[in-house]
């Protein structure tokens, strides 16, 4: 209804000519096939509306067609630039309606794991989010040390982007000989990186004038949006998965959420900035109280979780992903839901774009830090 | 924990004389020696890949008798989510050594994997009992014609030609 609107050009006030504008779906700088439907005066944005669906594959569909053991490449290529942390929500969904175990070993490791996921997304995030802002240099800067955590992947069970890391009930590989070296090798040199990443961009005018006071989402809105993650804790709201429902054994770790005060685009950055930091202090922990033991739990050989329901959620990258589960006692799910963060984060662009100039439209959608796979499944 | 944001006279005095672009040059600089180039020359130089590293499948033989792993038990093609693996068995006679008798076994009659739908997630390798089947470090899978995507048993056991690339 509302798309039917924008495409009846209206006769506005005398000497007021507004403009229908498709921005996308090929666009570099929608991050993937974004279309978006601008409504513009001048330059500045009116009204926008996101299409969405170039990049529909029926994960949901194709899961329901597949026993719970085969599920789990399918989500690898949902958020295909935090591969692990998909794995971990579609895994751990399965273990709590199958009522399966976890060595604590395998619990440690992938917590690891998805720590070092969270920092490779969000340099991903950093590189193109400043490269849509006309900083290139932070982009090849970024991506060097997100290489640093994709040959740690590579190392450990054998893939970059779709990882299929976890098993049901653990881990498919125990640690490679090295392992500890080079994640606390890589914990050394990051610290160091950060900072220059910041010494570039934090004061910046060329930065400051493209994020301050851009895309302003107030706490209410934000909650009113339902958005999560950096979105979310970019306007004030202290809302962590791992905080209010810990799983795994975040809870046995000492962290902090970070949070912003102004919701524009310049705390989201803040806030993605100093969660890496605060990624890298949780694997720190986690390597010192690695225990020993095994990495693979009882699991029965076919796995058939009895008739039920579960909702599952963790903090991923990008913010809440949730897996909803239906079981009828077969080794087939009757139904599988995936709430994912990116689509729900990206209802929020309308509200942000709202008054600025069509260039902040690209700093925003990097900004909401988008992945089309996750977004339209 | 409040992510900071500094607005004070010392970012006014220093965005006057330019410092924060100067500081941010100083790190780009930082990292312009050619010592600390970081792109890998491919394909002049290989990249190293992980040991396991999943990549173009490969069928094992015994290193000893040079007959196939497999031992057609099917077990990969049930595992595979994309259902790509068609495994043909056929039971043929053979002279038992030990026992001179002649004895039935179910031997590998064909093998074929389309590595068009693969997704290299793993399963096959991980289930497969004698290790016959396994996903190598080769990484270089483009093919021109469509019908080569299906791998037969031979190309399986003996990888597929690719252009060597040299200066
Ligand atoms: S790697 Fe996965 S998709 Fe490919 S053949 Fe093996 S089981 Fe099937
Ligand atoms: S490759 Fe392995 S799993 Fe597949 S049929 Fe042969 S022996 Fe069985």
């Amino acid at each position: 209804m509302y798309q039917r609107d924008l495409g009846a050009t209206e006769k506005g006030s005398p000497g007021i000519r507004e403009m229908v504008l498709n921005m996308g779906p090929q666009h570099p700088a929608t991050h993937g096939v974004l279309r978006i439907i601008l409504k513009l005066d001048g330059e500045t944005v009116v009204d926008l509306d996101c299409d969405i669906g170039y990049l529909h594959r029926g994960v949901e569909k194709i899961c329901e067609n597949r026993p719970y053991t085969h599920i789990e490449p399918y989500f690898d290529r949902l958020d295909y630039v935090a591969g692990v942390s998909n794995n971990l929500a579609y895994i751990e969904a399965v273990e709590k309606l199958a009522g399966i175990e976890v060595p604590p070993r395998a619990q440690y490791i992938r917590v690891i794991l998805t720590e070092l996921q969270r920092i490779a997304s969000h340099l991903l995030w950093l590189g193109t989010h400043a490269m849509d802002i006309g900083a290139v240099t932070i982009f090849l800067y970024a991506f060097r040390e997100r290489e640093e955590v994709l040959n740690i992947f590579e190392n450990y069970f054998g893939a970059r982007l779709t990882t299929n890391a976890l098993r049901i009930g653990g881990l498919f590989y125990d640690t490679y000989p090295g392992f500890e070296e080079q994640v606390r090798a890589f914990c050394r040199i990051f610290p160091e990186r950060l900072n220059e990443y910041e010494t570039i961009l934090n004061e910046n005018r060329i930065w400051l004038g493209r994020t301050v006071g851009v895309g302003v989402l107030t706490a209410e809105e934000a909650k009113d949006l339902s958005v999560t993650g950096p979105v979310l804790r970019g306007s004030g709201v202290k809302w962590d998965i791992r905080k209010a429902f810990p799983y795994e054994v975040y809870d046995e770790l000492d962290w902090e959420v970070p949070v912003g005060e102004n919701g524009d685009t310049y705390d989201r950055y803040l806030v993605r900035m100093e969660e890496m930091r605060q990624s890298r202090h949780i694997i720190l922990q986690a390597l010192d109280r690695l225990p020993q033991g095994p990495i693979l739990g009882k699991v029965p050989k076919m796995i058939r979780p009895p008739a039920g329901e579960v909702y599952h959620s963790i903090e991923s990258p990008k913010g809440e992903l949730g897996v909803y589960l239906v079981s009828n006692g077969t080794s087939f799910p009757e139904r599988l839901r995936i709430r994912p963060p990116s689509q729900i984060n990206l209802q929020a662009l309308r509200k942000m774009a709202i008054g600025h100039m069509v260039a902040d439209v690209i700093a925003l959608i990097g900004s909401i830090d988008i992945v089309l796979g996750e977004v339209d499944r | 924990m409040v992510a900071h944001r500094r607005r004070n006279w010392k970012q006014a005095i220093s965005r006057f004389l330019l410092l924060d672009l100067i500081k941010g040059m100083i790190v780009t600089f930082k990292w312009q020696a050619p010592s600390k180039c970081y792109t890998v020359q491919y394909p002049k130089v290989r990249p190293r890949i992980g040991e396991r590293f999943r990549g173009a499948p490969r069928l094992n033989r015994d290193p000893e008798t040079g007959e196939s792993l497999c031992i057609a038990c099917n077990l990969c093609a049930v595992a595979c989510p994309e259902n790509l693996i068609t495994v043909t068995e056929e039971v043929r006679e053979y002279l038992d050594e030990a026992s001179g008798k002649v004895k039935k076994k179910r031997f590998l009659a064909d093998y074929l994997y389309d590595t068009s739908r693969c997704m290299f997630c793993g399963y096959c390798q991980d289930v497969c009992p004698t290790y016959a089947i396994e996903l190598t470090q080769e990484f270089e899978l483009a093919i021109y014609r469509r019908k080569d995507f299906a791998w037969t048993w031979e190309m399986l056991e003996n990888g597929i030609d690719q252009p060597v690339y040299t200066r």
